[in-house]
């Protein structure tokens, strides 16, 4: 989409703020309404506007497959060694009060932001990769047939 | 409005058309889930119904052909059996109490127990994030194996398929997209 100058534009503008908002929304979750699923979707879409607007090239090299392919087993990892953590330290299976056994109440706290920030990354891999798997596949349709 | 955005989804043909229509169908139902107070479902609906699935049909679209090919066939067979699904589930809903009921199970059952403990279990402001990644890890963990099973799903039938081409066996499906 060489030539659509103000879809480059308001893209530029934009994906800085949409990153911006998937953290808020991550690390926010606990406060407000969102959480992993979500936070990880607009982290997504940050990355798919970019490489729909320039190139799929381009994108690839902010974000190479190979990490995404990575990504996409890590955040199931970091949730279920979460869990596997609390079981060695003595607890029920992704029981947080093992995270910070003198105050209960902030485990639970790290448990869920380690445990959504899991769920993000799996979330953002999993679009990415199937935007990926999509874009790679056949030329996109030229310009002029939108 | 809801039921206006669906039928113009269905009376369309060009394709670009119904997939935009279907992401504002995808809005209004998330403003319609904002009414009922389900700020994060609503979220959950905008982000991923309106935003990453009007992506992907894109995406998928570009791939094939731009407007769809009308069927020959009258359509009253299908037309009978949603009348008749629809019917069924106006008369499921029924039986269900009033919006908003005290007495609904949902108010009784495990919903104040819940709100009550969570502030001092717990201590988070977010009750629904309590639940989802605390009371409910066990089922969150399962969702994201399942979004991770989804995905490597879709990998390896687009990626496997793509090896297979390189190392210089035909694919039937080429032939017809080369010539579409």
């Amino acid at each position: 989409m060489r030539h659509h100058l103000i879809l480059r534009v308001v893209t530029k503008m934009l994906v800085g703020t949409i990153f911006l908002f998937a953290l808020y929304v991550q690390f926010h979750g606990d406060y407000s309404p969102g959480g992993g699923f979500q936070a990880g979707v607009i982290m997504a879409v940050g990355f798919i506007i970019y490489g729909m607007i320039f190139s799929l090239k381009k994108v690839q090299l902010v974000f190479p497959p190979w990490l995404v392919h990575k990504l996409l087993a890590l955040g199931v990892l970091l949730y279920a060694g979460t869990g596997i953590y609390s079981l060695l330290a003595g607890y029920a299976y992704l029981d947080y009060a093992a995270l910070s056994p003198h105050h209960p109440e902030h485990g639970q706290h790290y448990g869920i932001l380690i445990v959504e920030l899991g769920v993000g990354i799996t979330v953002t891999g999993v679009m990415v990769a199937i935007y990926y798997a999509f874009a790679a596949r056949t030329p996109i349709m030229s310009d002029e047939e939108w | 409005m809801l039921t206006a955005t669906a039928l113009a989804v269905i009376r369309t043909q060009s394709l670009f058309a119904t997939v935009m229509l279907s992401g504002a169908f995808r809005f209004v139902s998330a403003l319609l889930l904002m009414t009922l107070d389900a700020v994060d479902v609503a979220f959950t609906e905008a982000a991923v119904g309106a935003g990453i699935s009007t992506v992907l049909m894109l995406g998928t679209m570009s791939l094939t052909a731009r407007f769809e090919t009308p069927s020959p066939r009258t359509s009253i067979a299908p037309f009978l059996v949603v009348c008749v699904t629809g019917a069924v589930l106006i008369y499921g809903t029924l039986d269900m109490p009033n919006f908003g009921a005290a007495d609904a199970p949902v108010q009784t059952h495990v919903g104040p127990d819940y709100l009550s403990r969570s502030p001092h279990e717990i201590g988070v402001p977010n009750v629904v994030t309590a639940i989802l990644a605390s009371y409910r890890g066990y089922d969150t963990l399962g969702e994201t194996a399942v979004v991770f099973t989804a995905g490597i799903g879709v990998l390896l039938l687009i990626n496997g398929l793509r090896r297979r081409r390189r190392d210089g066996e035909t694919d039937p499906d080429e032939d017809e997209r080369g010539s579409a």
